[in-house]
């Protein structure tokens, strides 16, 4: 398996948001996380790539291992955790000030990968995976900041593509785009979900069902329900993932 | 489930950072920069506290009574202190508040209630804030050719008016933010309960924004405590006793900028005991006006 | 229920509470007057600067700029020398000032621990508290003999080669001068380029992250590229403070005419010290007429600078404030 998570506790400051979450992720294949506001979904996935720490009073305990390592270990540097487990945010961002050639080419550049035709060879492949690089093949030295919102977010996916990560993590990568866009990328995250392990947080139930193969519910920072998206759905075990699902509560 | 022998033989872990140049430099990229910039910060921080604690040595030793109750004495003779200075000080400033404090908290009203976000509020604001920028000199020259010249004596009232210039756009900026973070809906309450305007803004509005005023008063006023130069050619300076507004008065600052180049060493020691008292005088207000916007932000009340 | 502009006016309007009383009317009167009268207060001290400073105008046209003295036996007044001192101090100032305040505005946002963060960043804010005449006393007291005895000869000993260190030592010179301006305006700079850079959308940084980029490279490719404009603006303020600054200035410049050279260890003036040093001895006339001169000079300089760097500090959506502005 691609995840296994262990015993997950997590806060910020000194409330906890985050109560012993024991999980695994496929290495292949999509995997949604579903859950009302507030529920822990976003943070949860932020502890996979080492970035909830970088939040002030972000604390984390347990093991996260990746392909058997720990990547909480002491010696481990999160920079190079989180080269290697790619992140694509709610609101596109890509570097405004940069071109959209740039914007991809930077991972490569800060991790030292590639240079020169290499690199543009990677960009192009990039931002081909992302179903991107027709509409900006013409104007790759035009800034990012022209594109809209629904080509931003495949901007940033390209970008998360460049550096070949092991994992691509997805916060609610749709919920800040139009209803056209936002198939664009549910038809992106299908196509992904077949090389790369891929883990979804959405608010979205529908989405979620037309794009994992496994949901995971949360509540209130507990992991209560997880299996294969057909029979979570139609057939919940828990309550509260059953009051979930036909909305009493959102 | 059972272990091959490839599963067993350690891989290379891929979270380790890879051992080539360029990871090589961009670790000593990072470290410089945390410890170029924690050596500029020190660097400042070093040179406030050096500042501070030599003028707290140079001047203690002569903080005394004497200092605050007698005036200079003649050819830097041993003795005497500061208290002409001290009170030309005290009624400057009271003056200066006379004058600023008014057109600064009015303006501040303007801005906030009434001007909005309008060309000509915005326009105003510009050039509240532009005035922030000027030399405080040039207010002194203003003051010199509007008051000292044709009344052919330097005297407080000039100075007063220099320095009241010099508090309109701070005690307006201060002003202006406070009573902005006053919810509208306390307004809106106001006006509804059948309140006018006027009523509104005097009764509701700037109570509620009372403590953030005040704190932009005593900043004003406290900045204006330490200027010396519009005062150099209006207040003037005069070495002994005067409340006569119409008369060259002295100053704190003025009197430690005499008393440092004195070739006097009874003087210099009297320069830096004024100094201190000065810094001693920021110190406070300064920390009194944190600990006062430390509780600020939760609404200004 | 739709949100309301802020201010009393505004919120009047809405609720159509028409009835404006008389005592609204005086009120609000009495608050335009005032403004009004701080316009004019603004526009007064522009018209007596440039109508107190026509007869020197008149007489010298732009040779004022370049006249070498304040001569009052030859009835001769110019400020070249102090334009020269006013540039190079203030040059100098600048060019210091700019690592060393981003440099702290970095670390106060991006690595010093949480806690010391705001005391930290106060204890630099107090810097511009200061008043300016206790930094000319510490610099003619304590700073001038200093230099003069241990800083100029070592600099001159390792980097004489440069134009700048050449020359006799003074402690009371155009360096010492510039060295008191570094620490004046360093508040200034710090203070605004926090300000800018606490307001990088943490969207930004985190693109960056998530790409594996150390705080160096977040800091370099996210932080500022977007503050750029802001601290440029308090970089220009800062260069405004330092053109205008008087008291400190003055009682470390050495008030005498040196030839115009790049030797920074010569004695110079500034035209703000000038101003300071000349005003006693102007009589009616040409030389009062040339004192004022120098004063709307002072002004028209430091005005530019300022609406040059509040237009770039708006350009990133706030004004700034704070101790140190």
């Amino acid at each position: 398996m691609a995840i296994e998570v262990r015993n997950l506790n997590v806060w910020y400051g000194r409330s906890q948001a985050l109560h012993d979450i024991t999980l695994t992720i496929e290495s292949q294949g999509a995997t949604a996380i579903i859950g009302p506001s507030g529920c822990g979904k976003s943070t949860f996935v932020r502890c996979l790539n080492r970035m909830h720490e970088e939040i002030a009073g972000g604390r984390v305990e347990g093991e996260v291992l990746v392909e058997g390592i720990n990547i909480y270990e002491r010696s481990i540097q999160p920079v190079y955790v989180r080269r290697h487990i790619g992140m694509v945010f709610q609101r596109p961002n890509p570097l405004p000030t940069r071109s959209i050639f740039e914007n991809v080419a930077i991972g490569l550049r800060l991790n030292g990968l590639a240079r020169g035709d290499a690199l543009k060879e990677i960009v192009e492949r990039s931002l081909t995976q992302a179903a991107l690089w027709d509409e900006v093949k013409d104007r790759l030295n035009e800034s990012a900041g022209q594109l809209s919102g629904g080509q931003q977010q495949r901007l940033c996916i390209a970008r998360a593509l460049a550096i070949e990560p092991k994992i691509i993590l997805m916060d609610e990568p749709a919920s800040a785009l139009d209803p056209i866009s936002t198939f664009q990328i549910e038809d992106l995250m299908r196509e992904l979900r077949k090389t790369y392990p891929v883990v979804i947080v959405t608010h979205n139930m529908q989405q979620a069902a037309r794009v994992a193969e496994k949901t995971v519910f949360f509540l209130q920072g507990r992991l209560i329900e997880q299996g294969e998206t057909g029979k979570f759905f139609s057939r919940p075990q828990k309550k509260e993932t059953e009051d979930y699902i036909s909305g009493r509560f959102s | 489930m059972s272990i091959t022998v490839e599963q067993q033989q350690p891989t290379a872990n891929p979270f380790q950072a890879p051992r080539t140049a360029h990871n090589a430099r961009r670790r000593i990229s990072n470290i410089a920069i945390v410890a170029l910039s924690l050596l500029a910060t020190a660097f400042a921080v070093a040179v406030l506290l050096f500042l501070l604690l030599y003028v707290l040595r140079a001047g203690l030793p002569y903080i005394n009574l004497d200092l605050f109750t007698k005036i200079p004495t003649p050819n830097g003779e041993p003795g005497g202190g500061l208290a002409n200075s001290i009170q030309g000080s005290l009624i400057l400033v009271g003056l200066a508040s006379l004058f600023g404090i008014p057109l600064g908290l009015f303006t501040g009203i303007y801005l906030s209630e009434f001007g909005g976000r309008g060309p000509i509020a915005t326009g105003v604001r510009f050039l509240v804030d532009v005035l922030t920028g000027i030399p405080t000199i040039i207010f002194g020259l203003f003051a010199w050719i509007f008051i000292v010249v044709p009344q052919q004596s330097f005297s407080g009232l000039a100075g007063g008016v220099a320095l009241g210039i010099i508090m309109i756009p701070i005690v307006a900026r201060t002003s202006e933010v406070v009573l902005r973070l006053v919810p509208n809906e306390l307004r809106e309450a106001s006006l509804a309960l059948g309140a006018t305007e006027s009523r509104t803004i005097l009764r509701v509005v700037i109570p509620s924004a009372r403590n953030g005023i005040i704190t932009g008063i005593v900043l004003a006023m406290a900045r204006v405590a330490g200027e010396t130069a519009p005062l150099l050619m209006t207040a003037f300076g005069n070495p002994f006793f005067n409340s006569d507004i119409t008369q060259p008065m002295d100053a704190l600052p003025l009197r430690i900028f005499n008393f440092a180049e004195s070739p006097y060493q009874a003087q210099i020691n009297q320069a830096y005991a004024g100094s201190l008292v000065l810094i001693v005088l920021i110190l406070i207000t300064s920390f009194a006006i944190r600990w006062a916007t430390g509780g600020f932000k939760h609404g200004g009340r | 229920m739709q949100q309301s502009l802020p201010g009393t006016r505004n919120v009047a309007r809405l609720l159509r509470w028409g009835n404006r009383r008389l005592s609204d009317t005086i009120f609000r009167g009495i608050t335009i007057l005032l403004v009004l009268f701080v316009v004019a207060i603004v526009a007064g001290v522009a018209w007596i600067l440039i109508s107190n400073s026509m007869p020197a105008i008149q007489k010298f046209g732009f040779r004022f700029l370049t006249n070498q003295a304040f001569d009052p036996v030859h009835n001769v007044f110019g400020v070249g020398p102090a334009i020269f001192g006013t540039l190079v101090t203030s040059a100098f100032a600048i060019l210091f000032a700019i690592p060393i305040g981003v440099g702290t505005a970095i670390f106060l946002v991006d690595f010093c621990p949480r806690p010391i963060q705001s005391p930290l960043a106060f204890i630099v804010e107090l810097l511009a508290a200061v008043p300016s005449v206790i930094y000319g006393l510490f610099g003619f007291l304590v700073l001038a003999p200093w230099l003069q005895g241990s800083a100029e000869p070592w600099l001159q000993k390792y980097l004489g080669f440069l134009p700048f260190f050449q020359g006799a030592f003074h402690g009371l010179s155009l360096f010492t001068a510039g060295v008191i301006l570094v620490i004046m305006v360093l508040p200034l700079i710090t203070s605004v380029s926090r300000e800018v850079i606490l307001t990088t959308p943490t969207t930004q940084r985190e693109a960056l992250l998530a790409l594996g980029a150390t705080r160096w490279e977040v800091i370099r490719h996210a932080v500022l590229p977007y503050s750029r404009i802001g601290i440029t603006g308090g970089v220009i303020l800062a260069l405004g403070r330092a053109l205008g600054e008087t008291m400190a200035v003055t009682m470390v410049v050495g008030n005498q005419a040196s030839p115009i050279s790049p030797g920074l260890f010569n004695s110079g003036y500034t035209l703000a010290s000038v101003i300071a040093n000349q005003f006693n001895e102007a009589t009616p006339g040409l030389f009062f007429s040339a004192v004022i001169e120098a004063g709307l000079l002072v002004f028209i300089i430091t005005l530019i600078t300022n609406i040059i760097a509040r237009v770039l500090i708006y350009r990133m959506g706030h004004r700034v404030g704070g101790l140190a502005t």
